[in-house]
């Protein structure tokens, strides 16, 4: 009998995926719902993982002619134990043996919600879509790439300063080796036959003097070798090599004084997963510290972050103090880099304006790669005009009013663009 | 019945509908009346690490068909394909075919057997066999030796000796083509997304698939044609099938003696039509010619299922009957080690378990169970008659085996088979009773059980109830206006009473897509009497 054996394991994969995309193309919008969903509930750090998503099974059904309930019907079933012709028995209510024949098992799944997972790479790309990211998030990762000096070896040029002096004269000795071994040698003959002849002669014979000639001039000759040529020069090389800046710290300042409201969180949560989701793709490591702030401030875990209901007056310079402190205490600004956002609505101790100006423009902002403020009201009050002049000062300060969800992307677009790029 | 609530050894086969395989390359032979005797006792058994080689397939797949062969199982050239558990998840979630046009609906099938067996609900199919020449198994790659040696006997041999010899595959489906036909319907729907666009054809395929059910002949049979052919008449088709619909809706007046129109008062069509996709196909006025194809793939793909869904029964019996008997065989001459035998009985049993009916995992008869209990009954009543078989089956009872088993496998379909071999012994092994279902009474009633009584009554019914038929809502192209606002009437016609789900006013959306112009169904009784409900939907916006 003929036979064909053939090994299909690592031809065809993923035969699958262009149906797959079809499915979450025509189920974009309620699953991008789901992804919305999704990230309310999400920690942020938890933000890019896969996504297991459900959708109604109603709307994804495919519409048949079927049958329905009701009318006659007459099936047979398997595993009868105590029946006889004639009993009557109560209608089961729905599931299996409702005696309904095929309809019972074609619905037997009901209607159950529809659920699977969307892969790491298609969330992002509708958690950007929802938020109508653009792919230009890329670039600005290509384009802030960071380059560190390494040392690599020697090399023939270079500046004074970078001078291997051991590593030149070394070179330079045995160029000289080299260049004089042949003079060297003869030298050395013609000198033992000068002193063979001193021995017999009274040193003003012909040959002698000629010999002392000679010997002149090889001694000229090997005299002449530099002691230090050009191409001995060798110089500590250093290379730019790519750097992704390995470490990177987020600090998340949020206002939970009374007037913050759910929605006024939800406006700086998702800020800061932008943030978080920006600094994740610069950054092989990168850590959170989450300060909340009323009049005292504290540094707390992201679930509490979120969703204490602690709340009382406001001082923002507390939040300060405490970045501050733990800015200085942990992470030294030569080792990392350190991002800051703030949100608030802005309603402020108004002594304290001041205050946090000053300790902004001396303390903090010295160390920062970048500070992003964002307001989540639109009032402008003390401290937005306090802020606004320090961002006149300070390129890497920037602030900005968001008071709706919609809003929030654009602004983190706006605080993060590239250089001369228009928004 | 649902498919993948068997999902141990997963049917899935299929055929195209437009050629009966040559009988010459049916066995020369003919069935033996007896197993043809077994050659020299092998001094050892096969080799049974869990790991398997391609070198051991190939020595267990020569062990398998020396037995087959024995048996006179007729099978096509067999191809085995080693897949990896993704691409038969892929495979699976296509309906099976091997190559496939791209829809959204296939993508959701992925998804979902991929949720369930990555959460372990669902152990995947361990096998896919294809009804095409030569016959395509696929074996999964993270299957043991054991598993394979059992996919081997069951698609390889079981499946692929149906395919070849049961009736309907043999009248509707050339297994030498269908490959060749997915790849054109793939490559052509391709090449209707470049065109018009992705979403476009999608809505298209959309409404064809609603009424793909409704696109099966049931009674004629097609035409003999291969590709070839199929793709060389399609220009020509698409042209002169407008030209009928031109014909149709013209609107000059006729000139006498030289066109045949259509007498006013008559209705069209003039036979009520049950093949609604081969109707919009052929009369719908605003098709574009790319949309009639696409019509015409989805129906042929429909009609290539359509011998499967009547013989699931028979089909998946078959196979684990031959599955079943084969490695047994194999067992008792020595080619089989104790390992092997338990690790496929182990999934043997699991595979024909029928749980009682109100057990938490009951959900109808499970046609793996009833297909194998019958074609071993059917070999019980040839080889160990009792006085009951003798009067029930005087024709079947102590004949040889094998060619009666041969035969009940090569001529029905599974309303047929159960109807002509479901014996009294096997309704009382399984213990079926009957329930009555009247929507209109408080109470089921048992309507007949398993005792003298009953055996005729339960027969019948289990029969109607694998009647595709009575299965499905007999829906049929009732009339068209064809001198008003040309819109389709289509007629329900109730069996026994049963409405239609609430799908209706959906499933009519779709049609009046296909059709262009308003669709309305009317729901009447058995007996034709007026409609009691009537649905209709508007023409659809141009």
């Amino acid at each position: 009998m003929a036979l064909h054996i053939i090994d299909r394991r690592l031809s065809g994969k993923n035969k699958s995926v262009g149906n797959r995309e079809r499915f979450v193309r025509r189920y974009k919008q309620q699953i991008a719902e789901a992804v919305q969903r999704a990230v309310g509930k999400r920690e942020i750090r938890h933000i890019e993982q896969a996504e297991t998503v459900t959708i109604p099974r109603k709307d994804i059904r495919e519409p048949l002619f079927r049958h329905g309930q009701g009318g006659v019907s007459d099936t047979v079933h398997p595993g009868n134990s105590e029946h006889v012709r004639g009993d009557r028995i109560a209608r089961p209510q729905g599931g299996a043996g409702s005696g309904s024949g095929s309809q019972a098992s074609n619905s037997g799944e009901g209607d159950d919600d529809f659920t699977f997972t969307l892969s790491k790479e298609e969330f992002m790309e509708l958690f950007f879509e929802d938020l109508a990211l653009p792919r230009l998030l890329r670039t600005h990762i290509a384009s802030t790439q960071q380059y560190r000096l390494r040392r690599a070896g020697y090399s023939h040029d270079g500046t004074p300063q970078n001078l291997a002096l051991l590593r030149t004269m070394g070179g330079a000795l045995g160029r000289r080796i080299a260049l004089t071994r042949a003079p060297q040698r003869e030298l050395k003959q013609l000198q033992a036959q000068l002193e063979a002849l001193l021995e017999q002669d009274d040193g003003t014979s012909e040959p002698l003097i000629e010999l002392r000639q000679r010997i002149e001039a090889l001694q000229a000759r090997i005299a002449r070798v530099a002691f230090l040529d050009p191409i001995d020069l060798r110089f500590r090389s250093r290379t730019r090599v790519p750097d992704p800046s390995n470490q990177a710290v987020m600090f998340c300042l949020m206002d939970v004084s009374g007037s913050m409201d759910q929605a006024r969180k939800d406006l700086a949560k998702r800020f800061f997963i932008l943030l978080y989701l920006f600094l994740t793709r610069h950054y092989e490591k990168i850590d959170i510290v989450f300060i909340r702030h009323h009049t005292q401030a504290a540094e707390v875990s992201e679930d509490e972050f979120f969703h204490s209901q602690e709340t009382g007056g406001t001082m923002v310079s507390s939040a300060l103090v405490l970045l501050d402190q733990a800015m200085r205490a942990r992470y030294p600004a030569g080792d990392w880099n350190i991002y800051v956002a703030q949100a608030s609505d802005g309603d402020n101790f108004t002594d304290d304006n001041a205050q946090c100006a000053s300790l902004l423009a001396e303390r903090i902002l010295p160390q920062v790669r970048y500070y992003a403020y964002v307001q989540v009201v639109q009032e402008e009050q003390g401290l937005w005009h306090a802020y606004r002049q320090l961002a006149r000062q300070h390129a890497h300060f920037a602030l900005r009013k968001a008071s709706t969800a919609g809003e929030i992307y654009p602004v983190f677009r706006d605080l993060f663009k590239k250089e001369g790029v228009a928004v | 019945m649902n498919l993948s609530q068997y999902p141990v050894l997963a049917p899935r086969a299929g055929g195209q509908a437009w050629r009966p395989s040559p009988a010459s390359e049916r066995l020369a032979g003919g069935v033996p009346q007896a197993p043809l005797p077994a050659g020299q006792r092998p001094a050892q058994p096969l080799p049974d690490p869990s790991d398997w080689t391609f070198e051991l397939i190939e020595r267990y797949h020569a062990a398998i068909a020396a037995t087959a062969g024995r048996f006179g199982l007729d099978t096509y050239p067999n191809q085995l394909e080693v897949i990896s558990a993704e691409q038969m998840m892929d495979a699976y979630s296509s309906g099976g075919m091997p190559v496939g046009y791209r829809h959204w609906s296939y993508g959701k099938d992925f998804l979902a057997t991929e949720r369930s067996y990555r959460r372990g609900h669902m152990g995947l199919a361990y096998e896919i066999v294809i009804n095409s020449n030569p016959c395509i198994s696929y074996l999964m790659e993270e299957n043991t030796t054991a598993m394979q040696a059992l996919v081997i006997a069951h698609a390889a041999y079981g499946h692929n000796s149906f395919f070849k010899s049961n009736y309907l595959f043999g009248m509707w489906t050339d297994a030498g083509s269908i490959i060749d036909y997915l790849v054109y319907a793939r490559d052509f729907v391709a090449q209707c997304e470049e065109r018009h666009g992705v979403e476009t054809v999608e809505q298209w395929l959309d409404s064809c698939h609603a009424l793909s059910n409704l696109g099966v002949d049931r009674y004629r049979r097609p035409s003999r044609k291969n590709l070839a052919r199929e793709r060389a008449e399609r220009e020509q088709r698409e042209a002169y099938a407008q030209q009928q619909v031109n014909e149709l809706w013209r609107t000059l007046p006729t000139r006498p003696g030289k066109d045949n129109a259509l007498p006013g008062n008559e209705r069209f069509p003039r036979e009520p039509e049950e093949n609604l996709l081969y109707f919009v196909e052929k009369n719908a006025p605003l098709m574009e010619p790319w949309q009639r194809e696409i019509v015409r793939i989805v129906r042929k793909i429909a009609q290539y299922f359509y011998p499967q869904r009547q013989t699931q029964v028979m089909n998946e019996g078959w196979a684990t009957f031959w599955h079943y008997t084969l490695l047994n065989t194999m067992y008792d001459e020595g080619w089989l080690t104790d390992g092997v035998m338990i690790e496929w009985l182990s999934s043997h049993t699991n595979v024909i378990y029928q749980p009682p009916a109100g057990h938490r995992a009951y959900s109808g008869i499970n046609p793996y169970a009833l297909g194998f209990a019958m074609y071993r009954d059917i070999r019980r009543i040839c080889q160990e008659p009792t006085d009951e078989d003798r009067r029930w089956f005087p024709d079947l009872a102590g004949t040889p085996w094998l060619p009666a088993l041969h035969h009940a496998m090569q001529n029905f379909k599974d309303e047929s088979f159960v109807g002509q071999y479901l014996s009294p012994q096997l309704m009382r092994d399984m213990r079926l009773f009957s329930i009555h279902d009247d929507a209109s009474q408080r109470e089921l009633l048992v309507s007949a059980i398993h005792n003298e009584e009953g055996y005729r009554t339960l027969r019948q019914t289990l029969s109607q109830q694998y009647d595709l038929g009575a299965r499905e809502p007999n829906i049929q192209v009732w009339n068209v206006n064809l001198r008003g606002d040309r819109g389709l009437t289509l007629r329900h016609i109730r069996h026994q009473g049963r409405p239609l789900t609430s799908d209706v006013q959906e499933v009519l959306k779709h049609a009046a897509r296909l059709w262009g112009f308003g669709v309305q169904l009317e729901s009447v009784n058995a007996d034709g009497e007026t409609p009691t409900l009537v649905y209709a939907v508007p023409a659809p916006p141009a």
